[in-house]
């Protein structure tokens, strides 16, 4: 076996005692050091923060990872490439159908498989779907993170739950849809399904008006909200940030245009942009996001072509791509979500990697964070929208 | 205005607890034990194996032990041993049987991969969901007697799907039954045909 | 944006000591890479980052990939002719040299200002055992903070000048490295009766014969 070398001892993760303590530091004078997590109402999942306090200001906050860690990439490793799909649901279980998007995507890239038109219409379908679930999710979780109140996010899941139904209608599943195949879909959906989905597109914006109404304006959220956790562009785009997070930094990145993966090239909708960079920011972002998903939905059950949904060459069982690696990304709701895979012409993997952008968003969570109260690192925590899934895998 | 944000939120509110007496769009829960959602077609648990026959279920299971689902099937939650002997299938083809076939639900993760690589249609996704046990161990682990249930059951969960199966399988009976009539019908024209072809014995 | 051969031809002529391979991807995807040599991998990424033309200033993913020592087995055929006059004899020669492993770590680079990518760099240790520093790249893309702490976590790559290199994911007393090829188990589940016949022939040695009665697997018609 190799040698472990360790690596310099860790000031306070690894630290033994009680939860709270008190640590002395010179220039502060006495500090006290909490953990926050792993099981916390609102770091949502097993994730823990320490956190150094000065009164109730943060001066110090290191992320702890790996309570949920179950090396999802080796089991991918150990199993076939079909086999590894329904595992993607569980990466990040709020999204299913844009995760096993991108891994149908980087499986195709690599094999050089060619996906049929009205699969890639389905695929956009879902995928907006999901982004709208994950985003009325988001904000109705941030402002139970705010402590306001528990009522803006009944009224999310509400929403979130009329999606799900329509899941679940067609993959079988709620959550878990293991929906996408390499070369296509598994299901089509029945007219009455397009029909169901088709109403519920159109009724979305009632509802975002309602909820931007109750909470857009509201004197809680912009005291809370405002100018906390700022971030500006150039940090953000060294640290790796994606998705809305990025976004709402006023960088104008969206793989959906930029690499005009799918028949994303073919719709028309804008890529909302912040200007601060704060919590606010982000949280408009999604608000914007889910508008444009909208028009982007309303455009596909427009223009849904008939036709296979999956491609005859496509095969399920026996499946070996030649040799050779590849690495897809798309623009998942919480960002850039990208499958690295290599083959060695075996039916499993060689190497199977999933970037994921939960994890890497949080990579300047201590930045953000440094100077605000605690109450607000929960806050900025709920507003970078993480999924312990995703981030321990 | 200070508050008017108070305001606004009130009256969301309230429309919202109004709405929930009389709009379906704003009236989504159900009092679950005594009512119950229609499930989709399409809702999958856990999977069941097909009999043809509801009378003798373990005589006429359309599964032929081939192990390809027990391969497939990414938790590994599928046992199956094979039969010693063989018997007659549906269509009167010898085949093997599966001795042993079980599924511990307690770790299977209703993919549906088992039901999509079984070439047989012999496995498909049942609809209980109110599976709460007591046994941790024997009463999740679901041996053939309990996972076998009749196609009539499956027309009854799936109607849509069972009808396009059994259609399939039907033609594929058809077309298996006019090939081996050809092929014994081409068999007999050369039986019939052979003594021309034979050569005379030769005269010493 | 500039094939991988004209960067590979405009790094050579910056940093004309460093080696750069050009590492061919025979796949469908056809995304090449440029293999880079440890000790100038520092050195050469800023300069990927902030050379005008290609500001790869995005670094989208690091990844460990874990390549074993392999045996390669060369089969070499020649012909002989018969001393005898007969037609020519194959001869083949089988040699078997031993491939040494080592461990690589692949960066994913993208540029957000111009909107192009990606440029695939891959570093490799000189071994698996040992010699298993790389140089860290983080200094010049945050985004590696993470994705190296996870690659030292579960390869055993040590990177050096990582600001805070930590096991990410695994505690902080494990020892090993889980996603080597080699990684073997430890095998210290709490064994349950279960109807898995290979979960139960390895949780055998663990389970004293009254604990747990076999489950019944369905009987034989
Ligand atoms: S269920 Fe289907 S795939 Fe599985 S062994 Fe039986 S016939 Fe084969
Ligand atoms: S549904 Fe999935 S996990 Fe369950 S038995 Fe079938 S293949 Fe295995």
């Amino acid at each position: 076996m190799n040698p472990f070398t360790p690596s310099a001892p860790a000031p306070f993760a690894s630290a033994p005692g009680p939860t709270v303590r008190a640590v002395h530091d010179e220039f502060h004078g006495d500090l006290l050091e909490v953990s926050m997590g792993p099981q916390h109402p609102s770091t949502h999942g097993v994730f823990r923060m320490v956190a150094t306090l000065d009164g109730e200001q943060l001066v110090k906050l290191k992320p702890v990872f790996g309570y949920l860690h179950r090396n999802h990439e080796k089991i991918a490793e150990n199993t076939t490439y079909l086999g590894s799909m329904p595992y993607t649901d569980r990466l990040d279980y709020l999204c299913s159908m844009s995760t096993n998007w991108a891994y149908a995507l980087a499986v195709e890239k690599l094999a050089g498989q060619a996906v049929p038109e009205r699969a890639q219409y389905l695929r956009i379908i879902m995928a907006e779907l999901t982004r709208l679930v994950n985003h009325s999710c988001l904000v109705g979780f941030l402002f139970n993170d705010l402590g306001t109140s528990f009522t803006p996010l009944l009224y999310a899941f509400r929403e979130r739950e009329k999606i799900i139904d329509l899941f679940e209608a067609l993959s079988g599943s709620r959550m878990m849809c293991n929906y996408q195949r390499f070369g296509g879909c598994r299901v089509d959906p029945t007219p009455e399904w397009l029909a169901a989905a088709q109403q519920l597109v159109d009724n979305f914006p009632r509802f975002l008006d309602e909820y931007e109404r109750m909470l857009t304006g509201n004197e809680i959220m912009l005291a809370r909200t405002q100018g906390v956790g700022r971030l500006d562009a150039t940090h953000a785009i060294n640290a790796g940030i994606t998705g809305p997070v990025l976004r709402a930094s006023g960088v104008d990145y969206d793989l959906r245009k930029v690499d005009a993966y799918g028949f994303y090239a073919q719709f028309d909708f804008r890529v909302p942009l912040g200007a601060h960079g704060d919590t606010y920011d982000r949280y408009m972002m999604r608000i914007l996001e889910m508008r444009e998903s909208v028009k982007i939905l309303q455009q596909a059950f427009k223009r849904l072509p008939a036709g296979p949904i999956m491609d005859p060459k496509a095969k399920l069982r026996g499946f070996r791509p030649k040799a050779g690696e590849a690495y897809g990304r798309l623009e998942g709701p919480k960002g850039e979500l990208g499958f690295f895979l290599i083959s060695d012409g075996s039916p499993n993997p060689y190497r199977y990697r999933v970037r994921p952008p939960s994890l890497i968003n949080l990579t300047l969570l201590e930045e953000m964070c440094l100077g605000h109260t605690i109450a607000d690192a929960v806050v900025i925590l709920g507003s970078i929208d993480i999924v312990l899934g995703e981030v321990d895998r | 205005m200070l508050g008017s944000g108070i305001i606004n939120g009130l009256i969301v509110t309230a429309k919202n607890f109004a709405g929930s007496y009389h709009d379906p769009e704003r009236m989504v829960t159900v009092e679950y034990p005594e009512q119950k959602t229609v499930l989709p077609e399409n809702y999958r648990n856990f999977p069941f194996l097909i009999t043809e026959n509801a009378t003798d279920p373990m005589g006429t299971l359309r599964c032929v032990a081939c192990q390809i689902c027990e391969k497939e099937c990414p938790p590994q939650c599928i046992i199956i041993e094979k039969s010693k002997d063989k018997k007659p299938d549906a269509t009167g083809k010898l085949q093997l049987y599966p001795a042993i076939f079980g599924i511990d639900t307690s770790v299977c993760m209703s993919c549906q991969i088992c039901v999509e690589v079984c070439p047989f249609d012999a496995i498909k996704m049942d609809k209980v969901f109110e599976i709460a046990t007591t046994d941790r161990f024997q009463d999740l682990f679901l041996d053939r007697e309990r996972l076998a249930k009749p196609n009539s059951y499956y027309h009854e969960i799936h109607p849509v799907e069972a009808a396009e199966v059994d259609g399939r399988l039907l033609a594929e009976r058809k077309a298996a039954e006019e090939k081996a009539k050809v092929a014994a019908a081409a068999k007999a024209a050369a039986a019939a045909a052979k003594p021309v072809v034979t050569p005379p014995p030769a005269t010493p | 944006m500039e094939t991988l051969e004209q960067i590979r031809a405009r790094l050579l002529l910056a940093y004309p000591a460093a080696q750069i391979t050009f590492v061919t991807n025979p796949g469908p995807a056809a995304e090449h890479s440029l293999l880079i040599e440890a000790a100038h991998a520092v050195e050469i990424a800023r300069w990927l980052r902030d050379d005008p033309a290609l500001r790869l200033d995005y670094c989208s993913n690091a990844t460990g990939v874990d390549w074993p020592d392999k045996t390669i087995t060369d089969v070499t055929t020649t012909t002989e002719p018969d001393p005898a006059g007969g037609p020519a004899k194959t001869v083949e020669i089988k040699t078997t040299r031993l491939q040494p492993g080592y461990l690589e770590a692949i960066y994913h680079l993208y540029s957000i200002a111009l909107k192009q990518g990606p440029v695939v760099i891959r570093l490799r240790t000189a071994n698996r055992t040992d010699a298993v520093t790389l140089p860290s790249l983080t200094p010049t893309w945050r985004s590696c903070d993470f994705q190296e702490r996870e690659i030292f976590d579960l390869y055993g790559i040590i990177f050096t000048g990582h600001p805070d290199l930590r096991r990410l994911l695994m505690w902080d007393e494990f020892k090993d490295h889980p996603m080597r090829k080699d990684y073997v188990e430890p095998d210290d589940y709490e064994w349950e009766p279960t109807a898995h016949g290979a979960v139960l022939e390895r949780a055998k040695p663990h389970q004293s014969a009254a604990a747990a009665p076999a489950p019944k697997m369905g009987g034989t018609p």
